[in-house]
């Protein structure tokens, strides 16, 4: 009872792969262990944790939730090892989150950095609550967040900084604001 | 222009690899490796009358399947009691393969090796066990009656059970002008670490056969060891190497796992690389829990507050098995205590089998129960009295001049409970300062007259962290200039390569970027414990700041030779050693390193100048002088005395909702003391990861378990992890009084935040609602039912507050 | 937790795909967004041997939105949908639902009409379709044929779509004219299925009296449960309006259970005060409809 294998092709971070995978290969398995590429991470398989986001066709999607079958239907995927510009420059929410302390074992942060780089390219200058309510859909066990949330706020900065001045003028940019810490959260 | 490096805010070296998919986390390895899948126990407790695997055969893919019958010798015996404590009276550990009984659902009783992680499921569906079903005990309550039993041949449920007196708390308490009785209780939980367990073994058969494991623990040298012993194998032919870790919380110091045993066997039978990647649902069944825990307390005080005797009675629910001892109620017993000076105090604990999950340290291990313990007891104290909360804790709390300060029992460690340093007041006046708890019933005015309903609270502990044994750190000089640092201890976030890399940078002065840390590798430190208890900064800290010393003096004795100065005329800036005040005379590390190796041989012209005919030689002494050795490395280690003790406070303001009883955090304050900051960014991160599994415990997770043993909420959409939504912001206050015990004078940051959350929150919660809360978790379901029976007269409101303080900040 | 094996089929046309279906018999299922069959898969608590993939069949990607109400297609995501100005505008209700449906990252790929087959009891866009009286459009073996909101929910996860069928599109027809909706839940975390939750629509006629008002509730009974509030409120001015008395019908009607998140008795207290809520917020945005644009003060507090 062997089973049948599907030759497919997905454009992951700008090239093309062909596989040959069961229809049952989830995308997430397809990414790390067809392709290599070991950055989108598996926390939970069952679409909560958020380890597993990339983005498809340039939206966020849980990659433990989509067969690489189905997968293959879309124009391109993006995992956290083709966030970086052309040049091999790191992407702001990349930069963002080290400069920020925003990541520690560093397990979700793929899931995250992929949330986040979707998240800005539609709403490229949230306010702190925003950007709280941005990454609540992903789990993180070790940061309480604080510092994700203020990585988000920090990489729209940097960004815009690069649309408007280039990578030289983001990087003179005052360091995040503190938000201010009365009031609680909603 | 040396800037100090310890103490800075440094970005993190770890942050490259971590941000661009460039972890190697235990299952981004071994892309080869057949996997691994197990048959679980179904039932929380059973007899296995047999295993079908007929139907599992033909399943594609699938290389092997193993159950308790193809163990043999070492592998057929139980798992290791790793800490034996007298206080144990039948410690029992699981096999690798359950032998006849399982005990808690989840349970390996099978192992599958097959082509990949699908067919290997494919066949564990396939293999039908016949289980007898016997009566599952669930609950402290259920194993102290004992009318079932978990284990056989014990006539009940009793694990271990210890009594520590210091005076006589009964007579104490009898002659107490005041007396309280209370129950607290603290509900399980578990570490749930976002990347699960894991483990990939490659067998190497040539020459006697060697071992190489990659584990996903805390603990690189307790894994090979166990898992030598488990294979009969020598030390020296396993090695281990602990890759990026995706969380670990004190789940991953327990070893050897039953996962952790076979993978390695397994991969030897069929000399084949195996990988086991747990799941997500195998990690709720089949990890490990904690915080279970019934609390009884009776107090005396006197009419000022001051705690003349304390009695705890603690009932520790430690599930299946023992494997680690009884840390978690001997941490609860001690830590208790906090800040204060209970006068006398009698403690006794019994650990008690369930057939639910192994009980192991979840970050904090056994102090947010006793810190829940001692916190409410005091805020009863205060409300009996009609004295306001923080002054009955002043009355309390032990003063700086009585340091250093002996509880006068044994600790956690085997050592005695001496306080070394801590300004407990200060830490008071701090947090009510920062919290503003002077100001807040004027606040709680406003909001009532706004038809809202607001509650404050706070909790302090003491933390005893940095234990021994000990940890080592080796320090090494390549002719490149660049430093190779390793210590034995494993990371799982902490960022332990970022904070020894400062520690080596600040004492031998070169930069940052010149450092790599390796921790949890086998091959590069083979002496180690582990990474729990806060002591990874503390211990391999200090062990490669002392290794670092050592390699500085043989730098300078080196340079010193060489550029003709005195040892005490050079130093080193920026990776050059040079003579003070005439900085161009010197010489780059590099080169001393190369001088440091003499040798025969040139490989290029860096070396050239290390070989016998470079220069002049002094003929009277050999190229490597008596009591020296080639290199330029140094190794030390560092066993403490004792363990440090940090500090810390919480105050937390709530908003309970008058219609859905929904809690919502407002502020959440934190004062901190862990002696000297190495690197306050990340002892400010440590803290925001803590207090966020403190929320996380106090008000959305539990370890639902029903009668028959089956874990109710075994996923993420059931067990509530927060998401950024339901933590609050966190606002810091740095105390440090340094520790005497250690050369940086550091204690332990990991645990603190996560201490005090529960104890706080429901202060705060009951301050908000009038009514006691003894027990946590709190969903918003259960303050409506409590609600209901407030109203009904079945639960006592807690007295009206006094809106000042008597004891004001002059203490 | 990887899902067992399936033969997979993907069609690129809706005759295909109902014939493969069809074929398939009681072993075949169709994947839509996978957001709650996929987790299932993997749980191994969905076990398939046929699945449908429909992500490629034309034109049910579309939300088409005319004077009586919204159709979307089977193949339009949540966020899609929740995106549509003009959908928004028609029938409010669809964004107030779709916002409480999990998370962003799940809503970019399941589809809300995955969501309304699924028929969770906990779901926010069954109470939608119910309480909009709306429609679903199923395909299958012997033609297509429309479905009413009352009888397509039959219990949990249980639906008046019969084997080999596959739904097509949901339709939502536009509230009356004068009316306004709301939808409140309370749940444990962002993003999770509700312990309880309402959706209400009220009418108001031109002097501002309550002509009509619905809730329909997820998380207290098995299938998502319309109650007509009408005995309650109408005629009333929505400031005094008798919300408790609307809140007594529904408590005669739900039927909640305990789970480990909420027992019975808090989740009809929920109920109880999500009918306050939702009606109070349902009123309120009738007042601002019946107002036309334009700045509005007519005091509602009275109703909170
Ligand atoms: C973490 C998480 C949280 C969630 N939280 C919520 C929440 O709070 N509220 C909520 O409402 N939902 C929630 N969901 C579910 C989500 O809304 C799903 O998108 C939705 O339930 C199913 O839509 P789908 O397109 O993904 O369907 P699928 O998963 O593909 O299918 C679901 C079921 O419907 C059938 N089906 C789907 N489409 C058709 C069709 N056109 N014809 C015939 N049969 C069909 C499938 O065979 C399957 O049985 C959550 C999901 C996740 C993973
Ligand atoms: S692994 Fe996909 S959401 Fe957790
Ligand atoms: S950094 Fe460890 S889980 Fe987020």
């Amino acid at each position: 009872m062997t089973e049948e294998l599907h030759e497919i092709r997905l454009r992951v971070n700008g090239i093309v792969h062909t596989v040959s995978v069961p229809a049952r290969r989830l995308l997430s398995d397809c990414l790390r262990h067809d392709l290599g590429l070991t950055g989108t991470h598996v926390g939970c398989e069952h679409g909560v944790c958020g380890a597993c986001t990339v983005l498809v066709d340039g939206r966020p999607m849980r990659s433990c939730l989509m067969f690489a079958v189905s997968a293959a239907q879309h124009e391109d995927i993006t995992t956290v090892e083709g966030l970086a510009g052309p040049g091999g420059e790191p992407h702001p929410v990349q930069r963002a989150f080290a400069e920020c302390h925003a990541l520690q074992c560093g397990f979700c942060t793929p899931g995250f950095l992929t949330l986040i780089a979707g998240y800005l390219e539609d709403n490229p200058d949230p306010s702190e609550e925003e950007a709280r309510e941005a990454v609540s859909g992903n789990l993180c066990r070790c940061t309480g967040y604080q510092n994700i949330v203020s990585a988000v706020q920090r990489a729209a900065e940097l960004r815009t900084a690069e649309v408007v001045g280039g990578p030289a003028r983001a990087a003179e940019e005052a360091p995040a604001p503190q938000p201010h810490s009365e009031g609680g959260h909603q | 222009m040396s800037t100090r490096l310890l103490g800075a805010p440094v970005q993190r070296t770890e942050d490259r690899r971590l941000t661009t998919g460039g972890g190697s986390f235990l299952d981004d390895l071994g892309s080869d490796a057949c996997a691994a899948a197990f048959v679980r126990s179904p039932h929380a407790h059973a007899r296995i009358r047999d295993i079908d695997v007929m139907d599992a055969l033909d399943v594609d893919g699938l290389i092997a399947v193993y159950t308790y019958d193809d163990l043999t010798g070492p592998m057929a015996e139980p798992l290791p009691l790793l800490i034996p404590h007298p206080s144990i009276i039948d410690g029992r550990t699981p096999y690798a393969l359950a032998r006849e009984y399982v005990h808690h659902v989840g349970e390996p009783v099978a192992m599958v090796v097959a082509r990949d992680r699908y067919a290997a499921e494919d066949a564990v569906e396939r293999i039908r066990v016949d289980y007898e079903i016997l009566d599952a005990v669930v609950g402290v309550e259920k194993a102290m009656q004992a009318d079932r039993i978990v284990h056989e041949g014990m006539a009940d449920n009793v694990a271990a059970h210890l009594v520590q007196e210091v005076g006589d708390a009964p007579a104490a308490i009898g002659a107490a002008p005041n007396t309280l009785e209370l129950d607290l209780e603290i509900e399980r939980s578990a570490s749930i670490p976002m990347e699960g367990r894991g483990v990939y073994a490659r067998w190497d058969s040539a020459r006697g056969g060697g071992l190489r494991l990659y584990s996903s623990t805390q603990t690189a040298t307790g894994v090979r060891a166990a898992v030598a012993a488990k294979l009969e194998l020598q030390l020296g032919q396993v090695e281990v190497v602990v890759p990026d870790v995706g969380g670990g919380f004190g789940l991953k110091i327990v070893h050897p796992w039953p996962e952790e045993v076979m993978v390695p066997w397994a991969a030897r039978q069929l000399d084949r690389e195996i990988k086991w990647t747990e799941d997500r649902r195998e990690h709720f069944v089949a990890s490990a829990h904690e915080r279970g825990q019934q609390q009884r307390v009776r107090v005396g005080f006197d009419d000022g507050g001051r705690i003349l005797g304390l009695d705890v009675q603690i009932l520790h629910d430690n599930g299946a098995y023992l494997p680690y001892g009884v840390i978690v109620p001997i941490v609860t017993s001690t830590q208790l205590l906090g800040p204060y000076k209970p006068g006398a105090y009698r403690v006794e604990f019994h650990s008690l089998y369930t057939t639910t999950a192994i009980v192991t340290p979840y970050r904090g291990a056994g102090r947010p129960q006793g810190v829940f313990a001692m916190e409410r007891t005091m805020d009863a104290i205060a409300d009996h009295l009609g004295k306001d909360r923080v002054d009955v804790r002043a009355a309390n709390v032990i003063k700086p001049d009585e340091m250093p300060y002996d509880q006068g029992m044994l600790f956690q460690d085997g050592r005695p409970l001496i306080y070394d340093s801590g300004d407990y007041p200060k830490m008071l006046r701090m947090i009510t300062d920062l919290v503003g708890w002077d100001d807040f019933e004027e606040y709680r005015e406003q909001a009532r007259a706004q038809g809202r309903r607001v509650g404050i609270g706070l909790a302090c502990y003491v933390e005893g962290t940095g234990p021994g044994p000990y940890e080592g750190g080796h320090v090494q000089v390549e002719t490149s200039g660049k430093v190779r640092v390793a210590t034995g201890l494993t990371s799982q976030g902490q960022g332990h390569e970022t904070a020894l890399a400062q520690v080596v940078a600040d004492k031998l002065g070169v930069p940052m970027s010149d450092i790599e840390v390796t921790t949890g590798d086998t091959r590069r430190m083979g002496y180690s414990v582990g990474t729990f208890a806060s002591r990874g900064a503390v211990t391999s800290g200090s062990a490669v700041a002392m290794a670092t010393v050592r390699l500085r003096d043989k730098v300078l004795k080196i340079a010193a030779d060489a550029l003709e100065a005195d040892p005490g005329d050079l130093e080193i800036i920026d990776g050059r050693v040079q003579v003070k005040g005439s900085p161009a005379q010197g010489m780059e590390l590099g080169t001393v390193a190369v001088l440091s190796n003499p040798l025969r041989y040139a490989f290029d012209a860096a070396s050239a100048a290390a070989t016998q005919f470079s220069g002049a030689a002094d003929y009277d002494r050999p190229p490597v002088p008596e009591d020296e050795a080639p290199g330029l490395e140094g190794t030390d280690f560092y066993s403490p005395l004792r363990c440090t003790f940090a500090s810390g406070a919480h105050a937390v303001i709530v908003e309970t909702d008058p219609a859905t009883a929904e809690v919502r955090i407002l502020r959440y304050c934190v004062v901190h003391d862990c002696g000297n900051l190495i690197n306050p960014t990340l002892v400010e991160g440590q803290v925001h990861g803590g207090v966020a599994q403190g929320v996380a415990g106090a008000l959305y997770e539990r370890m639902a378990y029903d009668e028959g043993g089956q874990l109710l909420n075994a996923s993420f959409m059931d067990f509530l992890m927060p998401y950024a939504s339901e933590v609050p912001r966190i606002e810091i206050d740095h105390l440090e009084t340094p520790s005497p015990l250690n050369p940086l004078g550091v204690k332990g940051a990991g645990e603190a935040g996560v201490i005090p959350a529960s104890a706080a929150i429901a202060a705060a919660v009951e301050d908000a609602e009038g009514f006691r809360i003894d027990q946590m978790p709190i969903s918003p379901s259960e303050l409506f039912h409590l609600r209901r029976r407030h109203a009904r007269g079945e639960i006592a409101s807690v007295p009206r507050r006094p809106a000042h303080r008597s004891l004001t900040k002059e203490n | 937790m990887k899902p067992s094996a399936f033969t997979y089929h993907a069609p690129t046309s809706l005759d295909d795909a109902v014939r493969v279906l069809a074929e398939a018999g009681p072993d075949g299922k169709v994947l839509a967004g996978g957001q709650s069959l996929i987790p299932m898969m993997n749980m191994r608590l969905a076990a398939p041997a046929v699945l449908v993939d429909i992500n490629r069949l034309p034109g049910l990607d579309t939300v088409r939105v005319d004077t009586g109400g919204v159709r979307v297609g089977a193949l339009v995501r949540h966020t899609d949908l929740e995106d549509d100005a003009q959908a928004a505008r028609t029938v409010p209700l669809l964004r107030q639902g779709l916002r409480l449906v999990a998370h962003p990252v799940i809503r970019n790929r399941g589809t809300t009409v995955g969501s309304i087959v699924h028929a969770d009891p906990s779901a926010e866009m069954p109470a939608v379709l119910a309480l909009l009286g709306g429609s679903m459009e199923v395909r299958g073996p012997s033609g297509t044929r429309s479905v009413g909101a009352a009888d397509f929910f039959t219990g949990p996860l249980e639906t008046g779509m019969a084997e080999g069928e596959i739904a097509v599109s949901a339709y939502f027809p536009r509230p009356a004219p004068g009316s306004g909706t709301a939808f409140v839940e309370i749940a444990r975390r962002s993003g999770d299925y509700a312990m309880c939750g309402v959706a209400a629509v009220v009418t108001l006629d031109a002097d501002l009296r309550i002509t009509a008002a619905r809730c329909c509730y997820i998380s207290v009974a098995p299938v998502p449960l319309v109650v007509d509030m009408a005995e309650a409120v109408v005629g009333a001015v929505p400031a005094s309006a008798d919300l408790s008395a609307a809140a007594d019908l529904a408590a005669d009607r739900i039927e909640p259970e305990d789970d480990i998140h909420a027992s019975a008795d808090y989740r009809a207290h929920l109920a109880r005060v999500l009918t306050e809520r939702a009606l109070a917020e349902a009123a309120e945005a009738a007042l601002r409809e019946t107002a036309g644009p334009g700045p509005h003060t007519t005091g509602i507090g009275a109703m909170r």
